[in-house]
C-alpha cells in the first residue's frame, strides 16, 4: 500500500460512514446527482434538499462543464443550460454550504478537471472544506494522473472518488481501491450517463473483482432509473447512483418532480 | 549528454501532455500504445505503411517552388511542401493510413473520428472505404454547412457523417462526441484521432505518422538549395502538419519553426483561434495544454473563417516547443489569410486550403523582414477545392444567378462571368496589403 493510500484509509469518511449505516440499516446507499445552477441556483439547492428529504443518502453535485466528455443528452443539455444561465464555480459552495445548514447529507462534487486546475486545486479544496463538502468525484482524472489531488485530499481530509470500468485491469482495480476514499465509483456499462433499461451484467461482475481487490464501499453509476434497479444493483454493491432520471425529472416537473422520483428510487434501498 | 528535441516520445513535453481521460478508455489507450509500439519497430508495418504510401497517397510529395508569388515577399525564395497533392487532398491521409492499418492490427472493424474542415474525416472515410471497415465521422453542425461539399464526400465514400449539436456545434464539440461514442464502441472501434492533441499517445503517434513530412522535404530542400532553410512555417490549428513538416528540424538550430495560428477577426477580439499566442495552460481531450478558456476554466468558443483551424486547443508538443522558445506561433487573421490565398492562386495557379493559406500569409511577412537571400519552406498542407464557395463568396466571385441556371440548364459558364477583371484590381491592392502585414508583425529571428 502506498502513503497515500495508508492515509486515505486512516481518515474518516464521512461518505463512507454513511454509505456503511446505509448498509447496516437497509440494502445499501442512494446516492443522488443533480448539476448546480439547473434549471437556477436557486431550484438546485431546493431540489438537492428535497432530495434528502425523500430517502438520498449522499449527493453528487455536477459542476457544469463545457466539454462534458463522460455525459449523455439528459445531463449535457442540463449543465449547458446552467452555463448558459452565468453559473460560475464559486457558485457550487455557494450551493454546497446552504444545503448543508438545510439538510443533514454529505454532498460530494462531481467536476471535470480542468476548473479544479484553474481554480487552483489547494484553493478548491480549501473552500470545499469551507462551505462543508465532503469532496470530489473526478470522471476524467485518473490516480496516475492525479497527483495534486492525492496530496490536497491527503492535506484536508476530502473524500476522493476515482473511477473503476468493466475495462480496467486487476491492476488498475487494485490502484483505485487503495486511493480512493468514501467509495469507488463503478462505472456500470461501457457508455455515458443516461438511463437504460437494464444494467449492465457487467457492474456485477465488475464488483466482483472490485471487492477481490479489497473495496468495501462499492457504488454502482450509470444507467440506474428506477427502484427496482437500485434494488438489484443494492443486491451486491452497497449504493446505487442516479442522475439522467432526476435530473430529467427535476427539468420537466420541477423540484416536486425530483422530489417524486427520488422517493421511488429510495423504496429500492429498503430491506 | 546532448538531449535531442527530436527523441521526446510524451507521454509529457515538458509540463504538457498527459492522459486525462475517463477510467473507462484507460484499457484502450493502453492497448493502442502497446500496439504502436510494436509497429513502430516491426519492418513489416512500417513497409505496408510505404507501399501504401507510395501507391496510393502519393508520396513522396513534392517541393514547388513559388517566385511569383515570393515576389511579394520581399523576394525571399519560398518553396512549398505539396501536402496538397495528397490522395484525398491534404496531409491528413498520412496519419489516418498509420491509425487504420493500427486498428487491423488490433483487430477493429469500425473506425471513427471527428473533423472539422472535413479533411480528416474524407482521409478517414477513404481509409475506412480501402481497409473494408465502417466509419462513423462526427462534425459539428456549424461546419457540416460551411463544408458542405466534404460532407458529401464522405457519403460518397460510404461513411456516416454525424452533425454534432451540442455546444458550439464547431470541431471541439466533434472530439466531445466521437470520445463518447469511443467510450460506448471501445470493443470494435478505433477512434482515428485527427490531430496531434489528445491524451497520449495521441500526440506522439500522429506526429510520428505525419512527420515524414518534414523527413522528405528536409532532404529535397537540400538537394534543391544545397542548404537547410532559414525557415519552416506551416499553420496551426490542433497543429498536425505543422509539427510533421518541423519534427525533422527541431534539432537544426539555426532553421526557424514558425507556425501560424488563426486570429479570426484579430486577437484584440473574442474572435480568433489563437490558441497559444492567446490561450494559457489548461486540461481539455485529455491532456494538459494551452487553450482558450474563461477563468473558470469553461472551454471559449473559437472563431476562424477556416473550420479547421477553429479550435480553441492544440498539440501538448507545440505548447512545448513554444515554452522552450524552439518555435514561435504568430496570428494570422481571416483577412490577411484570404489575401494570401487569392494571391498563391493568380500568381501561381495553386488554390490552397484556407488552413494553409494562413501559413501563406504569414511567409509574406516573414520574407520581408528575412530578406531577398533567404529560403523559407512552407507546408502547404491541403488543397483548396473544399473552399471554392466560401473563398467565392468572400471575394464576391460566385455568380449565383449564373451556378442556379447552370444547375438548371447544365449550361456552361461564359468565362466573363467571373468579373476577372475586378480581381486583378484587388490583386494588385493586396500587394500593398502583403507590405503592411510585414511592417506590423515581426518574428523574432
Amino acid at each position: 500500500m502506498s502513503e497515500t493510500a495508508a492515509a486515505a484509509s486512516r481518515t474518516a469518511s464521512p461518505v463512507g460512514t454513511r454509505i456503511a449505516s446505509a448498509n447496516e440499516q437497509r440494502a445499501g446507499a442512494l446516492i443522488g446527482y443533480l448539476p448546480v445552477g439547473f434549471p437556477t441556483l436557486q431550484s438546485s439547492i431546493d431540489a438537492a434538499v428535497a432530495l434528502v428529504e425523500n430517502g438520498v443518502d449522499i449527493l453528487e453535485l455536477g459542476l457544469p462543464y463545457s466539454d462534458p466528455v463522460m455525459d449523455g443528452p439528459v445531463i449535457q443539455r442540463a449543465t449547458q443550460t446552467a452555463l448558459e444561465n452565468g453559473f460560475r464555480l464559486r457558485d457550487a459552495f455557494t450551493a454546497v454550504e446552504a444545503i448543508r445548514s438545510r439538510v443533514d447529507a454529505p454532498t460530494l462534487l462531481m467536476t471535470y478537471w480542468n476548473p479544479v486546475v484553474q481554480y487552483g486545486v489547494d484553493r478548491f479544496a480549501d473552500d470545499l472544506v469551507s462551505a462543508g463538502g465532503a469532496g470530489l468525484i473526478t470522471p476524467d482524472l485518473t490516480v496516475d494522473s492525479g497527483a495534486d489531488w492525492l496530496a490536497a485530499s491527503d492535506r484536508t481530509g476530502l473524500d476522493r472518488v476515482f473511477l473503476a470500468a468493466p475495462t480496467s485491469t486487476d491492476e488498475r482495480l487494485k490502484v483505485v481501491v487503495d486511493n480512493s476514499r468514501g467509495f469507488v465509483y463503478v462505472v456500470s456499462t461501457m457508455g455515458v450517463t443516461g438511463a437504460r433499461s437494464d444494467v449492465d451484467a457487467s457492474a456485477r461482475t465488475l464488483v466482483d473483482r472490485l471487492r477481490a481487490a479489497g473495496s468495501t464501499s462499492a457504488c454502482v453509476g450509470i444507467g440506474i432509473s428506477t427502484g427496482d434497479q437500485v434494488r438489484e444493483v443494492l443486491e451486491y454493491s452497497d449504493g446505487a447512483i442516479v442522475g439522467s432520471a432526476l435530473v430529467r425529472a427535476l427539468g420537466e416537473d420541477g423540484v416536486a418532480g425530483a422530489a417524486r422520483v427520488a422517493a421511488g428510487l429510495a423504496a429500492g434501498t429498503a430491506r | 549528454m546532448t538531449t535531442h528535441l527530436r527523441d521526446e516520445q510524451g507521454p509529457f513535453f515538458g509540463e504538457f501532455g498527459g492522459r486525462f481521460m475517463p477510467e473507462s478508455l484507460i484499457a484502450a489507450l493502453d492497448e493502442i500504445s502497446v500496439a504502436y509500439d510494436e509497429a513502430k519497430n516491426d519492418p513489416a508495418f512500417a513497409a505496408e505503411l510505404t507501399e501504401l504510401h507510395k501507391t496510393y497517397t502519393g508520396r513522396p510529395s513534392i517541393l514547388t517552388e513559388v517566385p511569383r508569388f515570393a515576389a511579394h515577399a520581399g523576394g525571399a525564395r519560398l518553396i512549398l511542401k505539396r501536402e496538397d497533392l495528397n490522395h484525398t487532398g491534404s496531409h491528413k491521409i498520412n496519419n489516418v493510413l498509420g491509425q487504420a492499418l493500427l486498428a487491423k492490427r488490433l483487430g477493429k472493424t469500425r473506425l471513427i473520428a471527428e473533423t472539422g474542415a472535413g479533411q480528416h474525416g474524407v482521409a478517414t472515410a477513404t481509409a475506412a472505404a480501402l481497409m473494408g471497415m465502417s466509419c462513423v465521422v462526427y462534425m459539428g453542425e456549424v461546419d457540416t454547412e460551411r463544408q458542405a461539399l466534404n460532407v458529401a464526400r464522405m457519403r460518397l465514400l460510404g461513411a456516416e457523417v454525424v452533425p454534432v449539436t451540442t455546444g458550439t456545434r464547431t470541431l471541439k464539440d466533434a472530439l466531445n462526441e466521437a470520445f463518447r461514442d469511443w467510450v460506448a464502441n471501445v470493443g470494435d472501434t478505433h477512434y482515428v484521432l485527427g490531430t496531434v492533441a489528445g491524451p497520449h499517445p495521441f500526440p506522439v503517434m500522429v506526429r510520428d505518422f505525419h512527420k515524414i513530412i518534414g523527413e522528405e522535404a528536409r532532404q529535397q530542400v537540400l538537394d534543391l538549395t544545397g542548404a537547410l532553410p532559414d525557415a519552416v512555417v506551416a499553420c496551426v490549428g490542433g497543429g498536425s502538419n505543422a509539427i510533421g513538416i518541423f519534427h525533422a528540424f527541431l534539432d537544426d538550430p539555426d532553421v526557424a519553426l514558425v507556425g501560424y495560428e488563426a486570429a479570426g477577426d484579430g486577437v484584440e477580439t473574442l474572435r480568433h483561434a489563437a490558441t497559444i499566442t492567446m490561450g494559457r495552460p489548461g486540461v481539455l481531450h485529455g491532456s494538459r495544454s494551452m487553450m482558450l478558456q474563461d477563468a473558470d476554466g469553461q472551454t471559449l468558443d473559437s472563431h476562424s473563417i477556416s473550420a479547421g483551424l477553429d479550435y480553441p486547443g492544440v498539440g501538448p508538443e507545440h505548447a512545448w516547443l513554444a515554452s522552450i522558445g524552439r518555435a514561435q506561433y504568430v496570428p494570422v487573421t481571416d483577412s490577411e489569410a484570404m489575401s494570401a490565398f487569392r494571391l498563391l492562386c493568380q500568381t501561381e495557379g495553386i488554390i490552397p486550403a484556407i488552413e494553409s493559406a494562413h501559413a501563406l500569409a504569414g511567409a509574406l511577412a516573414l520574407g520581408q523582414q528575412l530578406g531577398p537571400d533567404s529560403v523559407i519552406l512552407l507546408n502547404l498542407s491541403g488543397r483548396g477545392d473544399k473552399d471554392v464557395e466560401t473563398a467565392a463568396r468572400y471575394f464576391g466571385v460566385l455568380d449565383e444567378a449564373a451556378l442556379v441556371a447552370t444547375e438548371l440548364e447544365a449550361s456552361a459558364l461564359e468565362p466573363g462571368d467571373l468579373a476577372s477583371e475586378a480581381l486583378s484590381d484587388e490583386l494588385r491592392a493586396g500587394s500593398d496589403e502583403a507590405a503592411e502585414l510585414a511592417s506590423g508583425r515581426g518574428v523574432q529571428l
